[in-house]
């Protein structure tokens, strides 16, 4: 009923537990299970299978972080977040980490007091509209009505878009990807917009998706990627370095196929650094010298994940682009592990 | 000769504080204070501390900051270039739109129904009594829902209006659409209007409506006056002479004239692009929640309507009757004053209920004051604690004035003692 007041309360308490508590990695092995914030369903990159269990592009990075630190990529707890409810889940203690397709920005970096650990997904705002509308292009849409999902960045940048180009546009303000869904499916609203991943997973799911295109129009920059309350720098550095393990595995060629051989050793020292067979590395982040290889082991490496969750091969079918490696032109780029 | 003795003074001593009945009460009420007290300084220093431990200091000076968010329904003008503090203010108008239309609406509503429900039709009483069971036995949130679902699914969507053999149709001399994005009814316009009148820089009305609102708060007075001759004529005379004519007069030829000066015509709405333009739009979001908050606040106000005719003994109706009273005026002098008595009381509670429950409209969308200061504000700018306690405090101060105005109501129509 009051679910805001609810929430106001609960960061209060929970700004008072948090507070108290020692480090979160300490916390989650004495809890034994990660707590980590998804979305309420994203098909590809959080959403419960028929089983329910979770899995997606979001989930894997929970699933790697949980087989880091504990040893089990299955000792996660999804918590299912709204845009509007994450950030204070968050910052009350309620969940260790927030893999939710999260817009790295400045003000959520520094304001609200978090550490986004790395960017595991470039992303850009883009519109969704069905084909027999007839549009072709974002500036047509003047006095369409665009059904966005409340209390994120993209409401923002819908603004500043209309504004800029000086065309008007009736807002319909929701609360979940599913209710936008009905919505717009019923015509309630013309256009629907958010990340260009989102939309391109949510059409995957029509009955009939070649009847909706999504705009050329990238109208935003969207890096999104996990993050972690600020101040607790070891914590955040075992996420940061997780991720980037995920993805340093890909440039190095270990994938969940060949990684049981290469963790007995290989002639690249990077590799036997990663997979700790040279080095302490993982004595340095307070883990063991295993912890890169189960990580990895879980769901297999960065692009492993990808492919399997919302690549080309899968209905959503997003093709790597941005997200490439490095060396294949995209801007996936993992410090070196040194 | 006579002593005197005074009886024996006791000193006072600490342990009376105690073991005498005559101070033990304050003592335990003395100590429970000061429990209280401490209990509520340790929970605002301690979240005060650990907000300070988080680098998050209290402070309302975010409001000011542009809110940079577009809001669909704006009794005030708004642009996403203005501060927080007017996006709440947006807000507030919202929640209390939909307050005072839902207010109205149940309460004619479950007036109807609270006396039809006692009506001597069988059929009529029962179809009443599962109104009454279906809907305050099921929670608002879902009426809500189920009512936007309602109005999304079924309805024609805009552009079914178009082409040369449209699937939907206007209604009523396509002067009316009714889409699911809401229903579309000619506006009100004025070509000669006298323009706005600004207050505060913060909004602005409508002269026009001032000047409509004048003439006819001053015919209503008038009609008054003709009432109160009436009733002397009649004490004197005995005979009651026909004012209904004179009353309706001096109501409506002000105000028509006053309109016809100003120029008053219709604008329809018609279909442009991908929406209706023109008219006045009753968004979905809207329509749906007002629907689902009256039709929910009807069934207990129509219960308490009821109690409240039930109350009054049948011998007053019958008393009534007897000294010749039309059932008319039973009803209007005997039954409902004293009904009254009985409904006002809890009434206040539903309209406060009303409005609180009107926090539920972000379940479709509607950006009231919880949709705006406590949804998207807070969510943009991270000040939970702020956004909570202001949003707090503004539906106190809403519930409090809702009160107070029918608590002044309830005491003018109360029993008068003798």
């Amino acid at each position: 009923m009051k679910k805001s007041v609810i929430l106001g309360a609960i960061t209060v308490a929970g700004l008072a537990a948090g507070a108290a508590t020692a480090g979160t990695v300490d916390d989650v092995k004495a809890r034994g299970k990660l707590n980590c914030g998804v979305t309420t369903g994203v098909p590809g990159f959080a959403a419960p299978d028929a089983n329910g269990n979770w899995a997606g592009f979001d989930v894997a990075v929970c699933r790697a972080v949980a087989a880091a630190v504990l040893g089990d990529g299955t000792a996660v707890e999804f918590i299912p977040t709204t845009g509007k409810t994450r950030f204070t889940a968050l910052a009350s203690g309620e969940i260790d980490l927030l893999a939710r397709n999260t817009t790295w920005t400045f003000s959520r970096d520094v304001d609200l007091k978090f550490d986004f650990v790395g960017v595991n997904y470039y992303d850009g705002q883009g519109f969704m509209v069905p084909v027999e509308l007839g549009v072709s292009s974002a500036k047509e849409l003047d006095g369409a009505t665009v059904c966005i999902q409340t209390g994120t960045t993209t409401e923002l940048n819908l603004a500043d878009f209309f504004r800029a180009n000086n065309i008007s546009y009736e807002p319909v303000p929701i609360e979940t990807n599913a209710e936008a869904q009905q919505q717009y499916l019923a015509g309630a609203c013309d256009v629907y917009t958010t990340d260009a991943s989102a939309l391109a997973a949510t059409r995957a799911t029509f009955e009939a998706p070649d009847a909706h295109m999504v705009l050329p129009e990238i109208i935003s920059k969207e890096p999104l990627g996990p993050l972690v309350r600020h101040g607790d720098n070891e914590w955040g550095d075992i996420a940061r370095w997780t991720l980037n393990a995920l993805i340093t595995a890909e440039e190095l060629g270990v994938t969940s196929a060949n990684i049981g051989e290469m963790a007995n050793g290989t002639n690249n020292p990077e590799i036997n650094r990663l997979l700790g067979t040279e080095g302490n590395l993982g004595e340095m982040l307070g883990l063991d010298a295993d912890w890169a290889k189960r990580a990895i082991m879980v769901e297999g490496n960065y692009g492993e994940i990808f492919e399997k969750n919302i690549g080309l091969s899968t209905p959503i079918g997003i093709a790597r682009g941005l997200n490439a490696q490095w060396t294949d032109g995209g801007l996936i780029y993992s410090p070196p592990f040194r | 000769m006579t002593t005197l003795t005074d009886p024996p003074r006791e000193s006072f001593r600490l342990s009376m504080l105690i073991y005498d009945t005559r101070y033990r009460s304050l003592t335990i009420q003395v100590v429970a204070l000061i429990g209280f007290m401490a209990l509520a300084a340790w929970l605002v220093s301690n979240t005060a501390n650990n907000l300070a431990d988080l680098g998050k200091e209290p402070s309302f000076a975010f409001l000011n900051e542009p809110a940079s968010y577009d809001i669909n329904q704006r009794l005030i003008e708004y642009t996403s270039r203005d501060s927080h503090w007017r996006a709440a203010g947006v807000g507030l108008l919202n929640t209390l739109l939909v307050a005072v239309l839902g207010c109205i609406t149940a309460t004619i509503l479950g007036v109807v129904i609270g006396v039809l429900r006692l009506s001597n039709n069988w059929l009529v009483a029962k179809i009443m009594t599962v109104y009454v069971e279906m809907f305050r036995n099921v929670p608002v949130l879902l009426w809500i829902v189920f009512t936007m679902a309602i109005l999304i699914e079924t309805l024609p969507a805009p552009r079914a209006f178009r082409g040369d053999n449209p699937e939907a149709s206007m209604l009523l001399g396509d002067s009316v659409a009714v889409t699911n994005r809401g229903v579309y009814i000619p506006e009100i316009l004025f070509s000669r209007s006298l323009g706005n009148v600004d207050f505060f820089g913060f909004f602005n009305v409508s002269l026009d409506l001032i000047a409509i609102g004048a003439v006819l708060i001053a015919g209503i007075l008038i009609s008054k006056l003709i009432t109160r001759r009436a009733n002397v004529i009649q004490a004197a005379t005995g005979d009651r002479p026909v004012t209904w004519y004179k009353r309706l007069g001096v109501i409506c030829i002000p105000t028509l004239l006053v309109l016809w000066i100003l120029g008053y015509h219709l604008g329809y709405p018609e279909l442009k692009g991908f929406n209706f333009s023109g008219g006045t739009h009753l968004r979905n979001s809207l329509i749906a929640l007002w629907l689902a908050l009256s039709v929910y606040t009807a069934a207990f106000i129509a219960e308490i309507v009821r109690a409240g005719i039930m109350s009054v003994s049948k011998g007053q109706s019958e008393a009534a009757s007897a000294l010749g009273l039309s059932s008319r005026r039973t009803m209007n002098l005997v039954i409902l004053p004293q009904a009254l008595r009985v409904i006002i009381p809890p009434m206040i509670s539903n309209y406060l209920n009303l409005t609180k429950n009107s926090s539920l409209a972000i379940a479709v969308g509607y950006m009231d004051i919880t949709g705006t200061l406590g949804g998207i504000t807070m969510n943009q700018t991270g000040r939970e604690l702020e956004s909570i306690l202001l949003l707090m405090l503004i539906y106190l101060t809403i519930s409090l004035s809702i009160s107070a105005v029918m608590n002044w109501y309830n005491n003018s129509v109360k029993l008068v003692e003798r």
